[in-house]
């Protein structure tokens, strides 16, 4: 997947995790725990919705790095 | 013959709205069933019924708001067969006219106002025929939402979603169709918004009769979680994402299993007494984004291991926040947990949900200075507190509580 195929598909799970956010205005450094609004059970939901649809298992230890939407694409563009 | 009631799925529900049958006259249900979606004000509930029979006649059209008990639907014995249509004053259902059956779905087409009032109840329900296609309509909760606050009518909405899903933006379109270079119109007042006014409204008069009858008492306790943090971080780097485990679900089986201990904290204030339950069902409170506070169950926490109440926890919450919840889900905790989660306040002094008798709540987890054998070193932990109903109890069994709670959180492994 190239990157905006990755941004696309992360776009996705948040708006199943988070369907009353405007996704179309987050910008892309914003913290998204804290944009969204999104607590652990959403955060982890995130994180399983994206081990499904990338196959990128993320450990609990790398979660930092995927606190906003340009953390989580460059993440996942290095695994894929 | 017996009736299907629309059922209270919370103590502060008074009324709930019918938006959607799942049956019609002729179909025969078996116990467990999905019969109907009902609109809480909070949240939309898949309805089950609870006997098994024959659709006998449908008493309340989609889109009708009616008060808790009110007969919706009329079942008849498996085998039965329908009543004579005169058999008393009361208006019966013309068995399936051969007629295109009258637009029931019509009652949704409420005209979109600033508060639309829902429809008087009529004394004698008369009975309806089930819209002519009961198809599952796949819609986002938000979109359904919008749709009834905009008189719409999801079922004829064209979903553009994934798998033809019904989204607020298809809605949208319905009600305002693409119009080229015209001065936005001025926007409709949010249904959001209301919603989440009558939403207060309904907690507020749950939250205001629990204080006006139940003397709290309060304890509270602050318990090192390094032993259960620890083991869990262990634990999860062995397991697959989608069974990883969050210091919630550890928090609430220890409730669970010290409920079990202290009985006085998990039942019903009834009739001027405690009745202890039987079992443990847990309410776990969950916050909407757009305000407001659902506490679905977790029935029989106390005899679930942590792998299987994580996976009802996370289905839960989502459902909760993004789909429908089942009335088996709603109405009849023992005990209620609120977790404030990482984001929230150091502790939480929580509100009794009539007629339970306890609310547990717990802060965020955070480091704290924690003297132990002469020395102050830095632990995780979570402040626990207890609020109890000090007619079912007192403050001796509800220390008893939180040492049992302590204790349990200590032996994560046992949990």
């Amino acid at each position: 997947m190239n990157r905006e195929a990755i941004r696309a598909a992360v776009l996705a799970e948040l708006s199943e995790v988070a369907p009353e956010a405007e996704l179309d205005r987050l910008e892309p450094g914003a913290v998204l725990r804290e944009v969204l609004d999104l607590d652990s059970i959403d955060f982890l939901r995130f994180v399983q919705r994206l081990a499904a649809t990338t196959g990128v298992e993320v450990p609990e230890s790398d979660y930092a790095q995927l606190s906003t939407l340009e953390g989580v694409v460059a993440y996942l563009a290095s695994r894929s | 013959m017996s009736d299907f009631r629309m059922p209270s799925l919370g103590a502060d529900m008074e009324a709930g709205t019918l938006v959607e049958w799942r049956v019609r006259p002729g179909d025969a249900v078996r116990r467990g069933d999905i019969v109907a979606v009902v609109d809480t004000d909070k949240a939309v509930i898949e309805v089950e019924i609870w006997e098994d029979g024959v659709v006998d006649a449908l008493l309340v059209p989609a889109g009708q708001k009616v008060p808790v008990g009110t007969p919706l639907a009329r079942l008849r014995p498996v085998g039965g067969t329908a009543p004579p249509p005169t058999a008393d004053a009361a208006p019966r259902p013309a068995e399936k006219p051969a007629a295109a059956p009258r637009a029931v779905e019509a009652a949704v087409a409420i005209p979109a106002g600033p508060a639309p009032a829902p429809p008087p109840v009529a004394p004698t329900p008369v009975p309806v025929e089930a819209a002519p296609a009961t198809r599952r309509v796949h819609a986002t909760p938000l979109a359904r939402r919008i749709a009834q606050s905009l008189g719409v009518d999801v079922a004829a909405v064209e979903g553009s979603g994934p798998g033809g899903v019904v989204t607020r933006a298809d809605v949208e379109r319905v009600v305002s169709p693409p119009r080229a270079a015209v001065a936005p119109a001025s926007p409709a007042p949010p249904p959001a918004a209301l919603r989440a006014a009558r939403a207060r409204q309904a907690m507020a008069a749950a939250m205001a009769r629990s204080k006006r009858e139940i003397p709290h008492y309060y304890l509270t306790t602050r318990i090192d979680l390094s032993r259960a943090l620890g083991w869990l971080a262990v634990e999860n780097t062995q397991r697959a994402v989608a069974d990883r485990l969050l210091p919630a679900v550890l928090l609430l089986r220890a409730v669970a299993l010290a409920a079990r201990e202290v009985p006085e904290m998990n039942g019903f204030f009834v009739d001027g007494a405690l009745q202890p339950a039987a079992c443990v069902h847990l309410g776990v409170g969950v916050s909407l984004r757009q305000g407001g506070l659902v506490a679905p169950v977790l029935r029989n926490a106390d005899t679930k291991n942590v792998t299987v109440l994580m996976r009802e926890l996370g289905d839960l919450v989502a459902r909760t926040r993004t789909g429908v919840l089942r009335s088996s889900e709603l109405g009849d905790a023992t005990l209620t947990v609120t977790n404030l989660g990482d984001q929230g306040a150091e502790s939480v002094y929580g509100v009794i949900y009539p007629p339970q008798v306890a609310l547990v709540g717990f802060g965020r987890i955070a480091e704290q200075p924690w003297a132990h054998e002469g020395f102050v070193g830095v632990r995780p932990a979570v402040v626990a507190t207890l609020a109890a109903d000090h007619r079912a109890s007192d403050g001796h069994r509800g220390s008893r509580f939180l040492a049992a709670l302590d204790r349990l959180l200590q032996a994560p492994e046992k949990l």
